[in-house]
């Protein structure tokens, strides 16, 4: 067993842990993150994305004995007080969510493209997305909602306008 | 004019799922869990001699061992369908026999799922091996292997010849058809194995309520077939179980099979502990797949296009049970030949078991496979003929007003029932699509790469006629806003938003005021569940009728508060409103004047809903490609899909039901294919080696939706969700002919294929 520090979210965690356990089975078992889906367990299928010092990484290829000092964002983390960030805001308004399944870990993996990228080409979107696996939506509207998000996000951060004020959902 | 209706909502449901929230089935905490693991067959085809447990059953968190020794044997179909099912019932919860590499020999539930799986590897199993059969046409002829040799199923048409069903239906007189014709041809078309992949694997867990009840949450499309499945192979009655279906993680068919969920309920009542099966990747993989079908078409055509005869034959392949095994191949007719204008046709359709993975229910439901042989041999016919293939279609599908007369002599699993077509839209599809590809506009080489340009039409049904039912109950809370509860079974496809739409624009109400719950046997009524494309018809059917209920109930007593009689009063933006005075009162004080004040009661209602008719959705689908002629890669550059779904509820959420078919079925045409080694294993069962899409692999996709109004539907509507996965298989093929000369006649056209052909010249794919 090992003893492990690490930041998840806004909230510094210590655990005590096999070193062999999965980063993926640690947030869902040990501290009930239920948000990170595990679709294969063996990184071919992206539903356990998550962020880790700023990358995507799947989670169920991550092990406890690496995380030592990191920063891990995972779907929870994404909105505060009920607000949503852009991504998740994109993705409802664009008809990017079907099932939900690999709604997370797309989230996030757009999220991590769009910290370093704020404003990417169609092409770098599915690039940032290709281990993301979709079989509802067919990938259209993801990259879409990905688009806008972009735009919104740019807006926010642009200095001397007002575009930085989302319309609020009406449902 | 509609307000809520065609108004692109956001999902009701979105908001939980963007943040994550624990809805799924395997988001849940209890005390005590059990995890179950399943050794399953190494041979294709065995008896299990003798199975020792002891060793497993020593070790520390073992709970029980189950096997065919110790678990109830009770014949049943692991299809969730109507009761009773067309499947036959030829699967037990443990066999003494295991028929394909990979079917459960036993399981064991234990404290963590890693010592269940090692518990697993410490059975000893005794096995004499059988010879096995993989190939359908063998599988029919004398001496080949008895897959089904059990004295106890029910069902089968012929177990001595691996025969699970036939069915033969002839329309007009063939002979003379064929005597008409200026051209004939006969052609041999393969569809392979392909698996859902769903993202969220099956999932189920169950425990015992205060009360000693069974609960059982579980990532189905059919709660209430589960709810009855279970209670009949478990032996308690159906009042002792009750079903939950939270979100699930996608579905397009593969959950409509109940065969884990009486495992855990077994386990569960054997030791009164929360119990779980989640199926790894890998056996995810050989759950269900689709029925691979090979169709011999003979098609006669005079010159100017009219098809005179079609002979169309089927053998599709069931794998080791017969799931769906009857009913798919119905469909493979049923929902393909109606499409075409055509006196004189014979349908023939046979399903055999084979040593391999079981096929069952997949998006488009035989039609798929259908539709790859009818539209490419209307491309071949085209050619022959000497006849544009878009010109061709446009002659020979079924337009507004008509009928066929296979509608009546087929239908699912049984005879049909006579339907005239009163919407289809598929002639401005036609139009629609070929402007937006620019049909041959481009030029056809680009050095290695050769462009192709290929087209198929096609169209699906609404529920099964006569046989689905779904409904729903509304109530009234004395805010104005209203509860909706559906036994209908939102997998995804975001039905319960599109359900709420439906009760909202029938209520005069905002989306927003209509709180949806789907879907739980013990507090929604009764519904078939998701499929056959029956929940927006059907389901929303129900949900319309019963809106309407309320809402006359809402007026009643609106009427009583303002003094006035029913006729002088609409209902209008949460009012009732006196036409004669323009007085008006609002629901929330209508729901308060009945919940506190006067003739107390509760505004409540439920309807049932099922339809005499199946209207088709029709879509055309055009597609431009580029074949490299140096690697044999198909490119798809572009794709169009035109799609008439009746009035679309939520044109956002349909689309999404497009691209998502398109996509699948692009990736089926091209990438996903099962490899067996001798054994009937599967050696690619994994995301590494079986190739979804991914939005890397992605072709510019446009999607236009072309509204027609379907009376027997709600508001219009008919349904969207499958009739688009038929298309990308015959388009592709036709713009690979288009595009090198080549005809593939077997899925999927993989680079390896294509260079084969390009290279050994000729023809490829099956035997013509």
């Amino acid at each position: 067993m090992i003893k492990v520090k690490f930041k998840v979210n806004t909230e510094e965690r210590e655990i005590v842990t096999e070193p062999t356990k999965t980063l993926l089975e640690i947030l869902r078992d040990d501290l009930g993150l239920r948000g990170t889906k595990e679709g294969c367990g063996k990184g071919e299928c992206g539903a356990c994305t998550v962020i880790m010092d700023g990358k995507p990484v799947v989670s169920c290829l991550v092990l406890a004995c690496q995380l030592a000092g990191c920063q891990i964002t995972t779907i929870e983390g994404l909105s505060r007080d009920g607000k949503l960030d852009p991504v998740q805001e994109a993705f409802i308004e664009e008809g990017a969510v079907q099932c939900g399944f690999c709604t997370p870990g797309m989230i996030l993996s757009a999220k991590a493209l769009l910290m370093g990228n704020q404003n990417p080409t169609d092409e770098e979107i599915k690039e940032a997305i290709s281990g993301n696996l979709c079989r509802c939506t067919g990938y259209i509207k993801i990259i879409k909602a990905i688009q806008k998000a972009a735009k919104a996000q740019r807006a926010a951060l642009a200095p001397n306008t007002s575009g930085g004020t989302r319309k609020n959902r009406d449902q | 004019m509609f307000k809520e209706v065609g108004r692109n909502v956001p999902r009701v449901d979105g908001y939980a799922l963007v943040r994550g929230k624990p809805v799924f089935t395997d988001d849940i905490d209890l005390k005590d869990m059990l995890f179950i693991k399943f050794l399953r067959s190494p041979h294709p085809h065995a008896i299990i001699k003798s199975i020792d447990t002891s060793q497993a059953e020593k070790m520390e968190g073992v709970a029980l061992v189950l096997s065919y020794e110790n678990a109830p044997r009770v014949p049943h179909t692991t299809a969730g369908q109507g009761y009773p099912e067309p499947s036959p019932y030829d699967t037990v919860m443990f066999d003494r026999k295991v028929r394909f590499v990979g079917d459960r020999v036993a399981c064991v539930a234990a404290t963590s799922p890693e010592v269940a799986e090692e518990a697993t590897k410490k059975l000893s199993v005794e096995y004499e091996v059988l010879p096995p059969v993989f190939d359908p046409e063998w599988a029919m002829r004398d001496g080949a292997p008895i897959i089904h040799d059990e004295k106890d199923s029910q069902g089968i048409l012929d177990p001595q010849h691996n025969l699970v069903g036939e069915v033969e239906v002839k329309v007009g007189s063939l002979e003379k058809g064929f005597k008409e014709a200026d051209v004939i041809l006969e052609r041999r078309y393969e569809v392979h194995y392909a698996q859902h992949t769903p993202i969220e694997p099956h999932i189920v867990i169950t425990w015992l309520d205060e009360n000693g009840r069974l609960v059982i949450r579980s990532a189905t499309q059919v709660p209430f077939h589960t709810r009855r499945i279970c209670a009949n192979v478990l032996g308690i009655p159906i009042q002792r179980i009750r079903v939950v279906k939270p979100r699930i993680g996608g579905g397009f068919g593969v959950k409509q099979e109940v065969y884990l969920d009486y495992v855990a309920g077994w386990i569960t009542l054997q030791t009164g502990r929360p119990a779980k099966i989640e199926l790894t990747r890998e056996e995810e993989f050989i759950s269900r797949t689709r029925h691979p079908i090979i169709t011999l078409l003979k098609a006669g055509a005079k010159r100017d296009g009219t098809l005179t005869a079609l002979d169309m034959r089927i053998l599709s392949n069931t794998g080791a049970y017969g799931s769906h095994a009857t009913t798919v191949m119905y469909n493979t007719g049923s929902k393909v030949l109606p499409l075409y204008r055509c006196p004189n046709v014979r349908f023939q359709g046979r399903v055999v078991y084979t040593n391999l993975p079981v096929a069952g229910a997949y998006r488009g439901y035989g039609a798929t496979q259908g539709y790859f042989a009818t539209e490419s041999m209307l491309d071949e016919l085209a050619e022959e003929i000497g006849m544009d293939p878009v010109e061709l279609r446009k002659e020979v599908h079924i337009k507004e007003g008509e009928t066929s007369p296979i509608f009546q002599a087929l239908g699912e699993g049984r005879e049909g029932i006579s339907q005239v077509i009163s919407s289809c839209k598929l002639p401005q599809c036609i139009e629609e699509g070929l402007k937006l590809i620019g049909w041959k506009k481009k030029p056809k080489e680009e050095g290695r790469m050769s462009r192709g340009y290929g087209c198929a039409i096609m169209m699906q049904g609404s529920g099964i006629p006569a046989i689905d039912m779904g409904a729903a109950l509304i109530k009234m809370n004395e805010d104005g806003s209203f509860n909706l509860l559906v036994g209908a079974t939102d997998l995804g496809t975001g039905s319960d938003t599109i359900l709420a739409q439906i009760a909202a624009e029938a209520l005069k109400v905002p989306t927003k005021k209509i709180i949806v719950y789907s879907s739980d046997t013990d507090l929604t009524p009764f519904d078939v569940g998701a499929y056959a494309s029956s929940t927006t018809y059907i389901s929303g059917g129900a949900v319309l009728k019963t809106a309407e209920r309320v809402l006359e109930e809402i007026i009643r007593i609106g009427g009583e508060m303002l003094n006035e009689a029913e006729g002088e009063l609409i209902a209008k933006d949460a009012q009732v409103i006196s036409k004669r005075t323009g007085r008006s009162v609002t629901y929330e004080e209508i729901a308060k004047n009945s919940l506190y004040e006067r003739d107390q009661h509760q505004i409540i209602g439920s309807m049932s809903h099922i339809s005499s008719q199946s209207p088709p959705p029709f879509a055309a689908h055009f597609v431009e490609l580029l074949v490299d002629r140096g690697t044999g890669k198909v490119k798809v550059e572009r794709y169009v899909a035109c799609v008439d779904c009746g009035t679309p509820i939520n044109p956002k959420l349909a689309e999404g039901q497009v691209e998502g078919s398109i996509i699948n079925g692009i990736s089926y045409a091209l990438t996903e294919q099962f490899i067996f080694d001798k054994n009937g294993r599967m050696m690619n069962a994994s995301f590494q080696d079986y190739k979804i899409f991914s939005a890397m692999d992605i072709p510019e996709l446009k999607v236009v939706l072309i509204p027609s109004h379907e009376p027997s539907g709600p508001f219009g509507a008919k349904s969207v969700g499958e009739v688009n996965i038929n298309g990308p298989c015959p388009a592709i093929a036709n713009a690979i002919w288009d595009a090198i000369g080549i005809r593939f006649r077997e899925t999927p056209f993989t680079p390896e294929r294509i260079l084969r052909a390009l290279t050994l010249g000729g023809s490829s794919g099956a035997r013509t």
